[in-house]
């Protein structure tokens, strides 16, 4: 019986001994356009070897998951401990403010000081996350085809006109469907209308879109897609905002020119490897700048979560310099780190279009319009962006004219706004 | 193992067993049920045995669409109920502020109502065709033909299917460089935007949800058409009716009411149509085959700001249609049979 007895207590202590150990369980919502989904579960292996009392479960999901499932969790009050989101903005209401648990905030402020604006509720200096990539929107070529064609791709300053021209005698001369490709997305819209004067923000502060740059270049969307340049099924496939990108096709070579952004690198890379060259071009001009869109994805901590000083933790660990520099490196993006952009980057890639690629879309970042750096701080970029795509898909598809394009595009955002915003 | 066999050595077969322990449990439960019985009467025993039912249709169905109906009168982007604001008839109000309902631009919510000139469209070519081509099916499959089990078979084929599947092996076919664009290369025709242009992406649409449930209702109508007594055809054959004449005098009255279920299941679904057209169309090119299905899920959860209020208030209206439309049907109905048994 002494026995019996002392086996219980022992159970019972080793149970309340292996309770003070127990791992704490964060999870961490992730999606990949490349092979970041590998290298972010390396270095999360790696994290959970350092720190044995936090294990990190990695959601791979769609990228459409966080689009649309994230943000109902988040309203709801649930959702992940972390994630990597693009709609930074629109919902950094949700997003946790670290600056209570992490070490050193200064490091921080003088890494990401840039990009924490894009994370945070205006007027407030909370630190929310960190920029995993900057992004760049802008073309690339088929530059193989080019030169089966024998057309010399045009160099920096070039016209968005010049350039479309040239890709049209490729596809002509090549038999390539698809002389243009571009994502269907307001946001990969708005470069090119900026660089055509597009204002977007209003003196007011609320939005301003339809204006001469934008009727420009949104004309010259609607006659491309009537002439042929460009494939209807992309902008005029689908119904509302969804969307649509046309790198698989470009991938295939049946696009010569693709207007999307250094986020395929990786992912073309890969698989494009040496079928053939690509090169990302510098941004197309057009009579008010040569100019392209800043953006990125983030890691952002959740308020939500019930760990925020494990959360603090990884974070920190993930955004330390040497972790962020790996990241950049084996993934191939553009780091939103301060230090390590003036250092410099030796990315893991014998691939030369990617190299040069990156190299393009690095000396664009010094070459964004004014008003293309107030975007991805804007409250309502997201409110534009939708209603813009909506009504061109419409446009494109034969419905309704680009005039009613421009007459419903300020209703439809103000409707957005409204809605946002009912108390 | 074909049978149990008992001590005895006599066999006993499955259904003997299932049997037995059916006797069992009525046993066990026999006690509880009269002492019930007894003490609530014969009422609290159907009470009790509709409870378990009730409840899962309670808490799945009635309280979610309570919900739905105070969402309607909500707006804001919150989700939660009470942190929303109260806008009365608000959504409904912006949902019917329209100079001219059949031309949508003139419309505040101007996708909406195309949706709703789209699905009205797609309801009547898609169930017309639908119940027509089941009917022939079925008339066919009922005949003595060659291989009969093998054609049935593959008339549900289809069925089987997940509809996120039948959509996208049509979309591989109608692609740019799809299958059917291929063939059409191949016999020197010009290939087609199949999903690209608003009118093709509407028969589409319609020919690939025809595709996918024509095996579903031909089975009802094969059923109903097997359920009438051979002797009435005979009878007809001897005094020397003409086919059509039989059809006519016949099948078709004695398959009203197989006819009417399959019509009020097809227009049900066909007013709800949204997976594999979702799939298929993306609700493209432009909005030439949005659906009101799609037009709720996409402004209550798919677009950037969600407007859960606008969402739940047009599927409040969808829902008040299809209790119209089965009203008007189960009516017609009854008005034909009244007529008939005169």
């Amino acid at each position: 019986m002494r026995r019996i007895r002392g086996s219980f207590i022992a159970l019972a202590v080793a149970s309340l001994a292996s309770s003070a150990q127990a791992q704490t369980e964060l999870r961490m919502m992730w999606y990949s356009d490349g092979n970041e989904g590998e290298v972010i579960q390396d270095l999360l292996t790696r994290f959970e070897a350092e720190n044995p009392d936090i294990k990190v479960v990695l959601d791979n999901v769609a990228y459409d998951v966080i689009q649309t499932t994230l943000p109902v969790q988040l309203e709801a009050g649930e959702g992940p401990d972390l994630a990597r989101v693009t709609n930074i903005k629109a919902q950094a209401g949700h997003w946790l403010d670290l600056r209570p648990y992490l070490a050193d905030a200064a490091y921080w402020e003088a890494n990401f000081g840039d990009y924490l604006d894009w994370m945070r509720p205006d007027g407030s200096d909370a630190i929310t996350g960190f920029m995993t990539q900057l992004t760049v929107t802008g073309p690339y070529i088929n530059k193989t085809l080019f030169d089966q064609a024998g057309v010399e791709p045009l160099g920096e300053g070039a016209t968005w006109d010049e350039w479309v021209e040239a890709a049209k005698q490729v596809a002509a001369s090549q038999g390539v469907p698809i002389a243009l490709g571009w994502d269907r997305s307001g946001h990969r819209l708005a470069g090119p209308a900026i660089s055509f004067g597009a204002k977007y923000i209003g003196e007011d502060g609320l939005p301003a879109v339809i204006d001469d740059g934008f009727k420009e270049m949104t004309s010259r969307i609607a006659t491309w897609h009537e002439e042929g340049t460009m494939p209807k099924e992309v902008w005029g496939g689908v119904a509302g905002q969804t969307y649509a990108a046309l790198n698989e096709e470009f991938a295939n070579a049946n696009v010569v020119m693709y207007e999307s952004g250094s986020w395929q690198i990786g992912q073309f890379a890969k698989t494009i490897g040496d079928a053939f060259d690509w090169w990302a071009i510098p941004a197309p001009c057009g009579p008010a700048a040569c100019s392209g869109l800043p953006g990125g994805a983030a890691v952002v901590a959740i308020k939500y979560t019930e760990h925020p000083e494990e959360v603090a933790k990884l974070m920190e660990w993930l955004a330390s310099e040497p972790i962020m520099k790996e990241f950049a490196e084996r993934t191939l993006f553009i780091p939103g780190h301060a230090g390590l952009a003036a250092q410099g980057l030796d990315f893991q890639t014998d691939n030369e279009s990617a190299k040069r690629a990156l190299d393009v879309f690095v000396a664009e970042t010094a070459k964004f319009a004014d008003v293309a750096k107030r975007m991805p701080a804007y409250q309502w970029s997201d409110a534009i962006y939708s209603s813009t795509i909506t009504r061109m898909g419409q446009v494109v598809a034969g419905e309704i004219t680009l005039e009613d394009a421009w007459a419903r595009i300020p209703e439809d955002i103000d409707q957005k706004i409204a809605e946002a915003t009912a108390q | 193992m074909a049978a149990a066999t008992e001590a005895s050595g006599r066999t006993v077969s499955p259904a003997g067993i299932l049997l037995a322990a059916f006797f069992l449990v009525m046993r066990v439960v026999d006690a509880p049920m009269a002492w019930l019985q007894r003490r609530a009467g014969l009422a609290g025993v159907i009470a009790v045995l509709l409870a378990p039912n009730l409840l899962v249709f309670g808490v799945f169905i009635l309280t979610p669409l309570a919900m739905n109906v105070a969402y309607s009168f909500t707006a804001g982007p919150a989700m939660f109920l009470e942190e929303r604001a109260f806008v009365g008839l608000g959504q409904y109000r912006t949902l019917f502020d329209c100079d001219n309902y059949l031309q949508p631009m003139s419309c505040s919510q101007d996708a909406f109502w195309r949706a709703v000139h789209n699905t009205g469209i797609f309801v009547f070519f898609q169930v017309s065709a639908l119940v027509i081509v089941s009917l022939i099916t079925a008339l066919v499959l009922n005949r003595e033909i060659r291989a009969r089990g093998f054609w049935r078979a593959v008339f549900f084929f289809p069925v089987l299917l997940s509809p996120v599947v039948v959509a996208l092996i049509w979309k591989w076919i109608l692609l740019r460089e799809g299958l059917l664009n291929a063939g059409l290369v191949k016999l020197g025709l010009t290939p087609t935007l199949w999903l690209a242009e608003p009118n093709w992406a509407m028969f589409w649409a319609i020919f690939v949800s025809i595709w996918a449930h024509l095996g579903f209702y031909t089975l009802i109508l094969l059923a109903g058409l097997q359920a009438i007594p051979r002797d009435l055809y005979e009878a007809a054959e001897m005094d020397g009716t003409r086919p059509w004449r039989t059809f006519r005098r016949i099948t078709l009255p004695l398959l009203w009411p197989s006819l009417v279920v399959v019509l009020i299941l097809a227009l049900i679904r066909a007013v709800q149509i949204f997976d594999e057209v979702f799939v298929l169309t993306g609700g493209g090119p432009g909005s030439s085959t949005l659906f009101i299905t799609q037009y709720i899920y996409q402004t209550g959860f798919r677009n950037t700001i969600r407007n859960l209020g606008l969402a739940a208030s047009a599927s409040i209206v969808m829902g008040l249609v299809l209790i119209l439309l089965t009203l008007v049907q189960l009516s017609a109905s009854a008005w034909r049979e009244r007529r008939e048994a005169r």
